[in-house]
C-alpha cells in the first residue's frame, strides 16, 4: 500500500514542477469524479457492513466445511460472490480453514469469487459501465472461477 | 427522481439506525456500524491517491497515446499493457472501475478495459504474495494460470459483443 503513496506523491510533484495550472486542473478533476461517485461508494459500505453482519466468517467457515466438497463448493462460489473482504482478513481466514482439512477446490472457489465477483460493488459498477455489461461481466466472471476452482480440485486430486 | 428520494430515505434511517443502536447499546447495531467504519477508512487510504493519479492521467496523457497502447490498433499489445498495468493496481474491483472509466475515455477498446479490469481482481502483485504465503504457491500458480486466459478469452468476446450492438458509455462520470 505504501508504494501508491510514494507513486501519487512522486506524481503530484513532478506535475507540479512541470505546470502549477494543469496540476491544479488534475486535483479538481479528481475531487469531481471523487464526489460524483461518493454516493455508489457510500451506498456499497452500507451494502457491505449489513451483510458482513449477516455472514459472519463462523458462517463461512461451517458452509466451506460441508462434508460433500461439491456442495461445498456452491456454496463457497455464492459466499464469495455476495460478500466483499479485503485479502489481508480473507487469505489468513482460508489458511486456517486449509488446516482444518478443507480441500483447496472449495477455498479456490471462494477466493476466486470474491475477488471478481462483485455483487455488493454493483452500485458502483453500474454507475460506470451500466446494469448490463455489469450483469454480464459479473456471470461471466462467476463461470470462470467456477472453472478456477474445478481446475484446481482436478491438480490437488480432489475431484474423484 | 424517485429513486433518489428512496435513496436518501434508506440512507437517512440506516444512520438513524446506527446512531440508536450505539445510544442505546444494540449489539447488531453496533456491529454493522463498526463494519461500516472499518471498510469506510480501509477504502479512504487508497481513494483519495487514485483518484489524484485518475486526475493526472486525464490532463497529461494524451488520447493518441491510449489509443496506440490501448486502442484498436493495439493488437496484442493492448491486452500485455492492460494486464500489467493491472497487476499494479492496489485495492479491488472498486479502484479499477474508474481507471478503467478513464482509459476508456480516452480511447481504449472496450475488450481490453475488460481485461484490465478481470485482470484487476485477480493478479494485483501484492496480493497474489499474500495469497501464495498462506495457500501455497501451487495454489496461487494455477488460479492464474487457468483465470487469465478467462478472464482475456470472455473480454474479447463481451468487447466484440459490445461493439457490434454500438454500446456505448456514458460519458461524465
Amino acid at each position: 500500500m505504501y508504494y501508491l503513496y510514494i507513486v501519487t506523491t512522486f506524481a503530484l510533484t513532478l506535475s507540479f514542477i512541470a505546470n502549477r495550472k494543469k496540476t491544479l486542473m488534475a486535483i479538481k478533476i479528481a475531487v469531481k469524479k471523487f464526489i460524483n461517485i461518493l454516493p455508489a461508494f457510500l451506498t456499497m459500505l452500507i451494502l457491505v457492513s449489513i451483510v458482513l453482519f449477516l455472514i459472519p466468517d463462523k458462517i463461512i467457515s461451517n458452509c466451506l466445511g460441508n462434508n460433500n466438497k461439491f456442495i461445498g463448493m456452491i456454496f463457497a462460489s455464492v459466499l464469495g460472490s455476495i460478500t466483499l473482504m479485503p485479502g489481508f482478513i480473507a487469505f489468513p481466514l482460508c489458511g486456517i480453514l486449509l488446516k482444518k482439512g478443507v480441500p483447496y477446490m472449495v477455498l479456490s472457489a471462494f477466493t476466486t469469487t470474491l475477488m471478481m465477483v462483485g455483487v455488493l460493488t454493483y452500485p458502483i459498477e453500474k454507475e460506470y459501465f451500466g446494469m448490463k455489461v455489469t450483469v454480464i461481466r459479473n456471470i461471466i466472471s462467476f463461470f470462470i472461477a467456477i472453472i478456477v476452482a474445478l481446475v484446481t480440485g482436478i491438480f490437488f486430486g480432489e475431484m474423484f | 427522481m424517485k429513486r433518489n428520494v428512496i435513496k436518501i430515505v434508506g440512507i437517512s434511517v440506516y444512520i438513524v439506525f446506527i446512531l440508536f443502536s450505539f445510544i442505546t447499546g444494540f449489539d447488531p447495531g453496533k456491529q454493522i456500524g463498526k463494519n461500516f467504519i472499518t471498510f469506510s477508512v480501509d477504502m479512504l487510504k487508497i481513494l483519495p491517491c487514485a483518484f489524484i493519479l485518475i486526475g493526472l492521467f486525464e490532463i497529461w496523457v494524451k488520447k493518441e497515446t491510449v489509443e496506440k497502447h490501448f486502442g484498436k490498433e493495439s493488437g496484442i499489445r493492448g491486452y500485455i499493457w492492460a494486464v500489467l498495468l493491472a497487476s499494479t493496481t492496489v485495492g479491488g474491483l472498486y479502484v479499477a472501475f474508474p481507471v478503467a472509466y478513464s482509459l476508456y475515455n480516452k480511447g481504449a477498446k472496450l475488450s481490453v478495459i475488460f481485461t484490465y479490469i478481470g485482470a484487476s481482481a485477480i493478479c494485483r502483485v501484492p496480493m497474489t504474495i499474500f495469497e501464495a504465503s498462506f495457500m501455497g504457491i501451487k495454489f496461487s500458480a494455477i488460479r492464474l494460470l487457468v483465470s487469465l486466459p478467462l478472464v482475456i478469452i470472455s473480454s474479447i468476446l463481451l468487447g466484440d459483443y459490445l461493439e457490434k450492438r454500438d454500446y456505448k458509455i456514458m460519458k461524465g462520470k
